[in-house]
């Protein structure tokens, strides 16, 4: 018995090991590949060093003199990723627990599931390109953009949160002759409130952060302004408008964790 | 007077392991009757059917019918089965309320399969509701830690709860599966009392599945001892002597024990040979 099974332990350890190399092998193989195929030159940062710094020296000292059109653009940027998180958040919700498979039967949470990837995987700036063709320049269209992707985002995170849930207050409620939908509001949706919540203002705090983007396609806000400083060389006033967007990220950033921390 | 609780030729297969064999039960209204058995005989196994929560096997399952309605049949569910679990109350070993809402607010969900669907949806209890729940959780001894959050009580004050929402169900029939296995003697003692007093009192059938055998001598006048998934005896508990529960307890565990080893055995060689060949 005890030979029996420490043999094939023994055989199974040094089959495990020469699996490991293979696979770092197989990494080091990968990246060394990718570094021809990325062009990665890390020499040109210095061959090229006197004219990055005269480059750089461009930035310096910044130009505020449109200070109150980038605070203006930048207030249209968080009202942007206000409206897009909100409507996500509105739409995950129910969307979210479609895909929770401790909620549904399969032929529910899969078709639901890929429509989220699909959500999900076409980046932000793609959708804010085609809805500014649909809609028209301006920043409803970054707010549709955002709202799309977001709610890929949200609708899988707070599924996760679903399928994390203890069962028993469910079959509790269940117990009681509560309907299926009763069952989730009673039963899920108090268990799941504070990670909601959480995953909610975490998504915020990312949508200001990409609202400032979707601007350089025409989809509203300050990127619109940062996009027409960098394309025209005004590199002090990109500076200053990377200054502004800094300060009104960090600011919002830590408005959102100090809420977050209340909820968890 | 007919049959509260009537089960017929019940069998269930978790995957190739049979936990009920062709199993019977008659329950009479008003009746407190303890399920005992060692763990793993299927008490509990089969209160979870009696209420719809589990389905019995789908070809030859049987049949379950509560206050002369069909709770199942060959292991499909009758379709109005929602509303015929606001009749069966229902008690959780591990309580089950909902933690972060308030304990009023875990005894209204006891009124949630009486009402309108769209008014317990919204959560709109009426006030004549709410007194309800208050008096149901007057009747435990709870009135006054009615706006706390269930989850800051006791693991038997979570339990009287979960009975008040029963008694705020306005259930027939009350099961309680395991009610004080994860209780301390003291709130065991209190929760048996108040099952107890509303089987006397409201004259509702209760049944208890119970670890103790003790408890059910003393708060039940009927014993339905299950071993391995079938009726092992069913009778008055004064019947109930330490030869036949040594049967019961002692020699099912050591029997279960040692099949498992001798099942296991084998099929431990057998795997460690084909790795010892791959």
């Amino acid at each position: 018995m005890t030979t029996l099974t420490t043999a094939p332990l023994a055989d199974e350890a040094s089959k495990r090991s020469w699996t490991r190399l293979f696979g770092w092998g197989l990494l080091l193989a990968v990246l060394a590949w990718s570094w021809r195929g990325a062009e990665m030159d890390p020499l040109a940062l210095i061959r090229d060093s006197g004219n990055m710094a005269t480059f750089a020296g461009d930035f310096f000292p910044p130009d505020f003199s449109n200070w109150e059109l980038y605070l203006k653009e930048m207030i249209v940027t968080v009202q942007i990723a206000l409206w897009s998180t909100l409507l996500a958040i509105v739409c995950a919700i129910p969307l979210g627990i479609l895909c929770a498979e401790n909620i549904v039967p399969w032929w529910v949470y899969q078709p639901v599931r890929r429509l989220m990837d699909a959500c999900r995987s076409i980046n932000e700036m793609v959708f804010a390109m085609l809805f500014v063709v649909a809609v028209g320049l301006g920043p409803f269209a970054g707010v549709l953009a955002l709202f799309i992707s977001t709610t890929g985002v949200l609708a899988k995170l707070f599924a996760e949160a679903v399928e994390a849930i203890d069962p028993g207050p469910v079959e509790g409620v269940r117990a009681t002759g509560a309907s299926a939908l009763q069952e989730v509001i009673f039963g899920v949706v108090p268990q799941v409130l504070p990670l909601w919540i959480s995953y909610s203002l975490y998504r915020f705090e990312s949508n200001v952060r990409s609202a400032t983007v979707v601007g350089m396609v025409g989809a509203g806000g300050v990127g619109v302004i940062l996009w027409e400083a960098i394309r025209g060389f005004q590199f002090a006033q990109t500076c200053a408008l990377l200054i502004v967007i800094i300060l009104v990220v960090t600011v919002i950033d830590v408005l959102s964790q100090r809420l977050r921390k209340q909820f968890i | 007077m007919s049959a509260v609780i009537r089960v017929e030729g019940l069998n269930k297969t978790f995957g190739r392991k049979q936990a009920l064999y062709d199993l019977a039960l008659s329950v009479q209204p008003g009746e407190m009757v303890a399920l005992i058995g060692a763990s793993g005989s299927g008490k509990s196994t089969l209160l979870r059917h009696l209420a719809g929560l589990a389905c019995c096997d789908r070809s030859d399952g049987g049949s379950i019918e509560v206050l002369g309605r069909q709770v199942q049949v060959q292991g499909r569910l009758n379709g109005e089965v929602r509303r015929l679990r606001a009749d069966i109350g229902y008690i959780f070993q591990q309580f089950n309320l909902v933690d972060r809402l308030s304990v009023l607010h875990n005894v209204l969900l006891g009124c949630l399969g009486r009402m309108p669907r769209w008014r317990g949806t919204l959560g709109r209890f009426s006030s004549e509701e709410k007194q309800r729940a208050m008096q149901a959780l007057d009747r435990v001894g709870l009135a006054e830690l009615a706006l706390q959050r269930a989850s800051t009580l006791s693991g038997g004050q979570q339990q009287r709860v979960a009975i008040a929402r029963a008694l705020c169900q306005r259930a027939e029939v009350i099961l309680a599966d395991e009610p004080i296995a994860s209780l301390d003697p003291e709130s065991a003692r209190k929760v048996m009392e108040i099952l107890a007093d509303i089987n006397r009192r409201d004259g509702k059938t209760v049944v208890v599945t119970l670890h103790q055998v003790d408890y059910a001598m003393r708060y039940c006048r009927r014993a339905v001892a299950l071993k391995g998934g079938r009726v092992h005896f069913d009778g008055a508990t004064d019947s109930l002597n330490p030869h036949f529960l040594n049967d019961l307890y002692g020699a099912d565990l050591d029997a279960s024990l040692l099949l498992a080893d001798k099942a296991r055995r084998p099929r431990a060689s057998a795997l460690a040979l084909a790795l010892a060949k791959a």
